[in-house]
Parts: C-alpha cells; structure tokens; sequence
C-alpha cells in the first residue's frame, strides 16, 4: 500500500460523499421540515440527468447545459410537487411511501417514453475529459475534481442560506418544529414548495455531475436513493450538517472498503476467499455503520436542535 | 337437416385433426426488456423477430407463438416468469437467458418438467458440466471460453503483468477463471465489484494506476462497460495501459462510445463480419429492419429460433416426439451465424474464437471486424464433467 494511492482514495471517497450530500441535503430537508418520506427523490437526480443530457445537445455546450439545468430541476420539483405530493402531506408515511414509489415507476416509464430505453451520454469538453496532474504526481480525473469544488461550493452557499436569510431561519424553524412555525402566521405551503423546489435542484445538481461518469439511464436514481437514506439516518434526519457529515463517512468508507478490504483480507484467509467475500463485505460495511448509529444514537449524529 | 349435421360433423373432424397435425410452437423467452439492460432484450426480441420473418412466420406447417417475459434482471423474476411459461403458458421451449444468475435460478423450473430450455447467452460453468441435461442446449458458448481464448492472445502479445477486473456474480467469475486458466503471466491485481449495484469504478481504477500493470482485462456487460471505458478515459489510463475486454464492447455501446473504444480488442465467437452466407443475410437483413448493427445477442437469439426449427420441422411438427426433436438438436443442422458446427456431448456449441477490434465502417458506424482466429473447433473445459453421451 503506498500513500500516492492512499491519497487518491481519499480523493475518491470525498467525491463519493460530496455526490451524496447533495441528495442527502435535499432528501433530509424534505423529510426534516415536510415530513415527507420522498422515494421518488431518485428520480430527479434522473430528471436531473436527462435534462442535462438534452440541453447540452440542444445548446452544443456542457456549460450552457448545467446553467439550463439547474432551474429546470426547480421548477419540475414545484410542480411535482404542487400537482402530486401536496395532497400526501396529511397522510400517514406508509401512504407517502406508497404514493412517491408509483412515482418512480411513472418517471421510468416517462422517460422510457420521452427518450427511449437506450441511455443517453452527455459528452464532456476536452478540459473536463481527461486527467490532470496534481501535486506529487498524483494523476486525477478533471471532471471529478470538478465535482469536488462544485459540491463544496454548495456545500457553501447552502450554510450561508440556511443560517444567514430568513429563509434559511424558517427552515431551520420548520425543521425542529413544525407546528410552531404554522402558527406562528408563516405560510407554511410556500415554504414548503420552497424547499422541495430546491431539494430538486439539488438531487438534478447531483445527477447532471455523475451522468458525465456514469451514463444517463432509466432508473439511475434507485441505487443511489438507498445509500441516500442510510446518510440522512447517519446524519440526523432533518440536519444539513449531519447529511454533510454523513455522507463525507459514507464516502470515506466504501470507498477504502473497495479498495484495501481485498488486500486486508487476504492476510487472514486465502486469496480465493478474499476475492469473493470483501466485495461483499464492504458493500456491506455502511449499513453495519447505519446499525450501530441507530443502536447508540438513534436520532442520528446531528440531529436538528429541539428534536 | 341430415346433410347439414353431416357437413358439421365432417367439418369438426377436419378442424380437430388439422390442429392435431399441426401443433402451434409455443416458445417462451426469457429476458430483460426494461430498466438500463433493456436494450440487450429489445436487440434480441428483434432478431428472434428477424428469424420468425425468415421463416415466414411458420416452422413446417406449424404456427408459432412467442412468449416474451421480462426478468427485470433479477434472478428471482427471472424463476416467477420461467415458471409461469412452464405451468399456465405450457410452452415447448424456454429459451432467452442473458445472465448466468438468471439461468441458474431458473433451470430447476424447466429441465425434466418437459419443455426443452435453449439458453441464447448464459452459459455459465454447471450446465455445461456437472448439471448438462439432455432438454438443455444452447446457441452461445459456455462463459469460460471466451476468455480463455483473451488469455491465449495476452500470451502471444507478451503481456507479462495482468490486472483483471470483473463483476462479483456467476458469469464474472467464470470469465476471470477463464483467462486465469490460459494466461501465462502474472495476474498483478484482480478486483471483483458488487454487481450490479456499482457503476463508479474510482477506487478501482486508483488502484490499476498504482499496480501499473503491461495490461487490463475487464468483463462489464451491458451498461456497465460503457461506463467503464468512459472511467477508464477520464483516469487517463486510456493511452498508458492497453485494455483488453469480452462482452464489454458491443453494437449498443458502441455508437454510444465512438473513439473511446476505437481500435480496442476483444475475443468472441461471432463478428458481423463473420464470412459465411447466413451471417451475412442476417447482418445485412437486421440493420434494415431497426437501423442498427446487431449484438452477439441478438446473433445468438436468431440461433435459438433457427435450431428449434430445424427439431420442429424434423418431426413434422410432432411436438410430442421430444427424442425426434433432441436428435435432431444434437445435429445441429440449421443455418448459423457462426457457420457449421458440431454440438459436444454437453449440448454446447464446440465453435471457433476470434479476436476481434473496433473499427470505422465504410459510412462511419463503428463496429468490429475480424483480426484473425484465436481457437478452432474449441470445446468448453466443463464438457468433461458432463456425463451424458450420445
């Protein structure tokens, strides 16, 4: 094991967890302030993907086509919202559970419709498309270490947003009480088209910087979505510094799971054993994390104050 | 009143022994249609179509009904649907198959319950050897071979340090045995990932960069070696280590990849360039019909409805003289897009190996040609564990 290819690791673990706090973000927001169990969250990461997708072709440039992306994702959030999840609010969480999986399986079938079974790719500019030489030659791919500035960067803005503006006040506010927030005279469904229109954003941020990696495809949100869940359970439900937590953790420890669990492994049973368990014990290794999290702490790392 | 209840009766007679001849063929297909391995079974519906149209939508005298049932890639929808087309379709056949995990779980609900079952892909190591059956053929290759044949064009180059990356499920461990079994050299690395849940290949990828080996091997069917070869670039690896691959490259990723997998190398059974009259009817009659070159699944899949023909139209249309139709199988006497070949005592194809690599066509596709032919008349090394001769 040498520490070039420790650092690297450490590169790719923060990459992973920065994709997943901004699902996270979102997903604990919505579930936090809303009360809403949101399924259908892996689906705007998609819608994310494909709007991407389609505007980078329409306008011939990537840049052009996050700038369009971003408020497409908004506004497709508001109204899904207002047309859909609005009427599930008073209902219990099973019916919200039940209600947002159709939703997945209508946005698959959607898509499937729009832009066909086979995925779509979004092709990055030169700059983005290759690697590029870090310090102590370390060699790392551009578009990842765009992801990494990018999501820090919102990381960012959203602490400034939730613990600067009054917005951000009465979120934090709807995020420890509800209650209290209704009737203290605020417009409760304003905020909460709000911060759905903006857990949208987001979940699309978040599906527009993996496309690029990944491909845009039908049901790309799903995997995702449950490692999403384990975050906010991690993090505190409702905390935008636990999802930040969290899924920095997630991130960190499948990503040295994959890479050193083989070799660890190894010194213990034999090569052929190794092989076969350690994938299936590092993919294994967050939900162990999410279980002890919920056993000593199960309001989670942060939760929200006054939970 | 007479004459007309004799015109009923005689007419009822001529009806029923008409169907009596002439049983309609039910065929049961396995695959998946939906979700981001959908395309695979989209491709191979189309060429089971193709060859329905070539056979004038009839085999012999008899009608032929398809029956297309979607795994949703998972083993146990894969079982639910195997046995639905088994008890309440009661089809003839069972045939499709793309994944190994699949056809494992699904075999129990089909050889020795009557209906012969036709993997067109699938193949891994126990249903050629110690789990053959004499219902059970197929029309691709048994997993193992393919890569055997990688393992033997690594030796010719003179790669000496290997590093081998695969999906942690049947058929990825068959292919990593595969290589394993033929390459001379040092394997430096060898990373099985969660399948299918893991599309990022990062840590991984770090990993090769640090083994700094002469070459990769890497098996990532269907979705997952496109966004493996996209990784693979974005890491700059592209130009520093030579990548070789099976089943990773084919004609769906491929206008999706363009220039990422120009001029990569591969070994399979089959090119649509392959050198005999049917291959290139079939090519040439598929890229009319949906505009697209065809995947070796799809070349596998009108196998499969070829191979039933020729048993069905053996015994008359008898579907009940199932030892007619096995005979008539194990000949293996229909057209192929591979050529003649011979079956081997496991009902697996015994066939040549070619290296394959990505080129430019005349009008620009990409797609893959020939280089030169790696194994002639290859039998797979499980066909030893079989005991079944004939």
């Amino acid at each position: 094991m040498n520490w070039i290819l420790l650092l690297e690791q450490t590169l790719n673990g923060l990459q992973l967890g920065i994709l997943l706090f901004l699902l996270a973000a979102g997903l604990t927001l919505i579930f936090g302030i809303m009360d809403l169990i949101n399924l259908a969250h892996g689906s705007l990461y998609m819608m994310g993907a494909y709007f991407a997708a389609t505007f980078t072709q329409w306008t011939n440039s990537f840049f052009l086509g996050v700038l369009l992306t971003l408020p497409a994702c908004m506004l497709f959030g508001i109204i899904v919202e207002s047309i859909a999840l609005r009427k599930l609010y008073t209902r219990s969480h099973l019916d919200q559970v039940l209600a947002t999986f159709g939703l997945i399986l209508f946005f698959n079938e959607l898509v499937r419709l729009i832009w066909g079974p086979i995925g779509l790719d979004i092709p990055l500019p030169d700059i983005l498309n290759g690697s590029v030489e870090l310090f102590f030659g370390i060699r790392y791919p551009a578009f990842r270490l765009v992801i990494i500035f990018a999501g820090i960067t919102v990381a960012l803005l959203l602490y400034l947003l939730v613990s600067r503006t009054k917005i951000g006040m009465l979120i934090r506010a709807g995020a420890s009480n509800r209650q209290m927030v209704s009737a203290l005279g605020v417009n409760i469904n304003l905020l909460y088209t709000i911060v759905f229109g903006l857990g949208s954003a987001l979940a699309g941020l978040a599906g527009l910087m993996a496309a690029p990696i990944m491909t845009v495809e039908i049901g790309m949100g799903e995997g995702i979505l449950i490692v999403t869940f384990v975050v906010i359970v991690i993090g505190g439900v409702g905390s935008i510094r636990g999802a930040f937590v969290a899924a920095l953790l997630v991130g960190f420890i499948d990503t040295v799971g994959r890479s050193f669990l083989p070799d660890i492994l190894g010194l213990f049973v034999s090569n052929d054993v190794a092989d076969t368990a350690a994938p299936a014990i590092s993919s294994m290794l967050i939900y162990v994390l999410m279980a002890l999290i919920l056993a000593i702490r199960p309001q989670g790392l942060f939760p929200p104050k006054g939970v | 009143m007479r004459k007309l209840f004799l015109w009923t009766v005689s007419l009822g007679v001529l009806i029923i022994s008409q169907a009596a001849m002439a049983d309609t063929v039910k065929i049961g297909f396995v695959t998946t249609l939906t979700g981001g391995a959908g395309a695979i079974g989209n491709d191979m519906r189309d060429a089971v179509e193709l060859a329905l149209d070539h056979l004038g939508r009839k085999m012999g005298s008899s009608d032929v009904k398809m029956f297309y049932e979607d795994d949703t890639f998972k083993p146990d929808v894969g079982k639910q649907k195997t046995e639905k087309l088994v008890k309440k379709d009661k089809v003839h056949f069972v045939t499709g198959y793309i994944w190994s995990h699949v056809l494992l779980a699904s075999r129990n609900s089909v050889v020795g319950k009557g209906p012969f079952m036709i993997t067109s892909n699938a193949g891994p190591g126990p249903v050629a050897g110690k789990l053959c059956h004499e219902d059970f053929f197929s029309t691709s290759w048994q997993n193992d071979q393919t890569t055997m044949a990688m393992g033997e064009v690594l030796n010719q180059l003179g790669i000496k340090n290997l590093y081998i990356m695969a999906p942690n499920y049947a058929a990825g461990k068959s292919m990593v045995a595969g290589v394993s079994r033929t390459f001379k050299g040092n394997i430096v690395g060898k990373d099985m990932t969660k399948f299918p849940a893991q599309l990022d290949f990062s840590a991984e990828l770090a990993k090769v960069r640090a083994a700094n080996p002469d070459a990769v091997f890497v098996f990532y069917p269907g979705k997952h070696g496109m966004q493996f070869f996209k990784q693979y670039s974005q890491a700059g690896l592209k130009g520093s280590v030579p990548l070789y691959s099976a089943f990773t490259v084919d004609s769906l990723s491929l206008p999706r990849l363009k220039d990422l997998a120009s001029g990569s190398l591969m070994t399979q059974f089959w090119a649509p360039d392959l050198d005999n009259p049917v291959n290139k009817r079939f090519v040439a009659d598929y890229r009319k019909k949906t505009g697209r070159y065809p995947t070796f699944y799809a070349a596998q899949s009108y196998d499969t409805i070829m191979l039933i023909n020729s048993a069905v139209t053996a015994v008359g249309g008898d579907l009940s003289n199932k030892s007619g139709m096995r005979a008539a199988m194990r000949k293996a006497d229909f057209p192929s897009i591979r050529g003649p070949f011979k079956y081997g005592n496991n009902h697996f194809p015994i066939q040549n190996f070619y290296l394959r690599k990505v080129i430019k066509d005349s009008e620009g596709n990409f797609t893959t040609s020939i280089e030169k032919t790696v194994y002639t008349n290859h039998q797979d090394p499980y066909a030893k564990d079989c005991k079944m001769s004939w």
